[in-house]
């Protein structure tokens, strides 16, 4: 068969893994629910939580797709829909493509249309992020029963464990935003000067603004306080169904927050 | 009784989870074996080495780190879950964190287990639907989605969602939360080599170091 990114069988193959995916979620999903009913949970629990994860995935998901359509420049869009679809993330797909490329000399920008190029990439972008999906099938339960024998001895220490691991995870993620905070100091005449790998895997020479680390500083506090502000209207003005959407709310509102901000603060020089 | 009812339902989600990411495994393995022999291409065996030298040391040794981390968070069927459809970090765990936290159930109970799944397999089949949406609809869409305006909101997801569900997690334990984050503010200002890309690997760090501080305060009675 003649060979194209964008060639009808490989979206009927994709098609079929991404159904059984689907296939997988509502299975678990539905034994889930009866579980719940089965042990007498509450059916608007259950319906909220529903309701709610679904609006709070919903930006997240349109970030996915952005990078479903970066990558489809060079790789057409099947591959990237299923790479995105399943494990993996726009980051790692990218640098594992890039890394594939450059056995070849060259960089990945325009389409592909080499199929020994083609399937070259496919499998480094597979095999390079297969060691989570090999490993949780044979540890998972390892694991947990772990967690279970470690938790037994007491039930107070119990709790306290499960909120530092939550706690431990999300105060990377703070630090992290603060992690380009450091050009404010590193940079002269207000302009900082770096060299990254663009979207092609070429290093370049790139520019930002001395103030461009605030960005996600300012963005975390905006969602910080929406947040806030929605505890208190939920406190105040009795508004509980608030609770559903606090966290969709934070978020997206903290993201379009960025647009002005980054218009204030700067991001790169082009 | 109840106990033995309980384990049960454990134990099942185990066995189908296994079968499961077992098939999904198989499935996504063969997908580049099976455009190989469709379109009769071989893999430049040293392009192919070399990637994978490039890749896997890195990505495998996150792989394991994240097993270890996460599924102790998840729960057994939204490991099962999150394992295949990714987006752990920055989507599965903090949905299944709001949605526990809302439900008012602990995550080591059964019930956190079942919420922390629902929560998950929802959010991947909302995630898995969007995107074959957009797949359809890709021609009309690119130019909305790739407008220059509305790069800074994709660009700053992680800080609107951890600004969020910050608020809620540390203002409920602020005696515990004081530590960690002043650690990993520090390493974070401090080592520029610490960015987007090594944040993963700075997961299990917070995590045990939280840990660690939260043993101590609690021997002190300071929790």
């Amino acid at each position: 068969m003649t060979f194209d990114v964008n060639h009808p069988i490989i979206y009927i193959i994709v098609s079929i893994i991404i159904a059984t995916v689907l296939a997988q979620s509502f299975y678990f999903l539905i034994r889930a629910y009866r579980r719940a009913l089965a042990k007498g949970m509450d059916k608007s629990v259950l319906k909220k939580t529903i309701i709610s994860s679904a609006v709070f995935t919903i930006a997240p998901a349109i970030s996915i797709l952005v990078g479903v359509l970066s990558l489809s420049k060079s790789l057409g869009v099947a591959v990237p829909w299923l790479r995105l679809s399943v494990i993996g993330s726009l980051s790692y797909e990218m640098i594992a493509a890039n890394n594939a490329m450059s056995g070849f000399g060259e960089t990945l920008g325009k389409e592909v249309t080499d199929p020994g190029i083609f399937v070259t990439i496919l499998w480094v972008m597979t095999i390079g992020i297969l060691l989570g999906l090999i490993l949780t099938p044979l540890l998972t339960k390892k694991i947990q029963n772990g967690m279970i024998k470690l938790e037994k001895s007491d039930a107070k220490w119990r709790e306290i464990f499960n909120n530092a691991m939550f706690l431990g995870m999300i105060s990377a993620f703070l630090g992290f935003v603060f992690c380009d905070v450091y050009r404010l100091w590193s940079s002269e005449n207000g302009i900082f000067t770096t060299i990254e790998k663009n979207d092609q895997g070429i290093e370049e020479v790139v520019q930002y603004t001395s103030t461009s680390g605030l960005v996600p500083v300012l963005v975390m506090i905006v969602s910080a306080l929406i947040m806030v502000l929605c505890g208190v209207l939920m406190k105040k003005l009795k508004w509980k169904w608030l609770n559903d959407y606090a966290l969709p709310i934070s978020m997206v509102l903290g993201m379009a927050s960025a647009i002005p901000i980054t218009a204030w603060l700067g991001g790169v020089i082009a | 009784m109840r106990e033995k009812k309980e384990l049960s339902y454990l134990d099942s989600v185990h066995r189908d989870g296994k079968i499961w990411s077992f098939t999904l495994l198989a499935l996504i393995f063969l997908f580049p074996l099976l455009l190989c022999v469709i379109f009769q291409a071989v893999p430049n065996w040293s392009a192919l080495g070399k990637g994978l030298i490039a890749t896997v040391p890195m990505y495998w040794a996150v792989g394991l780190i994240e097993v270890i981390t996460y599924v102790p968070m998840l729960g057994a069927g939204g490991t099962y879950l999150s394992f295949v459809t990714g987006n752990i970090s920055n989507l599965k765990l903090p949905v299944a964190l709001d949605a526990m936290e809302k439900a008012e159930v602990k995550s080591n109970s059964e019930e956190g287990e079942i919420i922390s799944t629902i929560a998950i397999a929802t959010s991947s089949i909302v995630t898995t639907i969007i995107v074959i949406i957009g797949v359809i609809l890709i021609i009309p869409l690119t130019p909305i989605l790739e407008n220059p305006v509305l790069d800074p909101a994709f660009a700053q997801m992680l800080p609107a969602l951890f600004g969020g569900l910050g608020v809620v997690f540390v203002s409920k334990n602020w005696k515990l939360a004081i530590a960690p984050i002043i650690l990993m503010l520090i390493l974070f200002v401090t080592i520029p080599a610490l960015n987007a890309g090594t944040v993963g690997i700075m997961v299990p760090v917070g995590v045990v170091f939280t840990i660690i501080v939260a043993r101590i305060m609690y021997k002190k009675g300071l929790l």
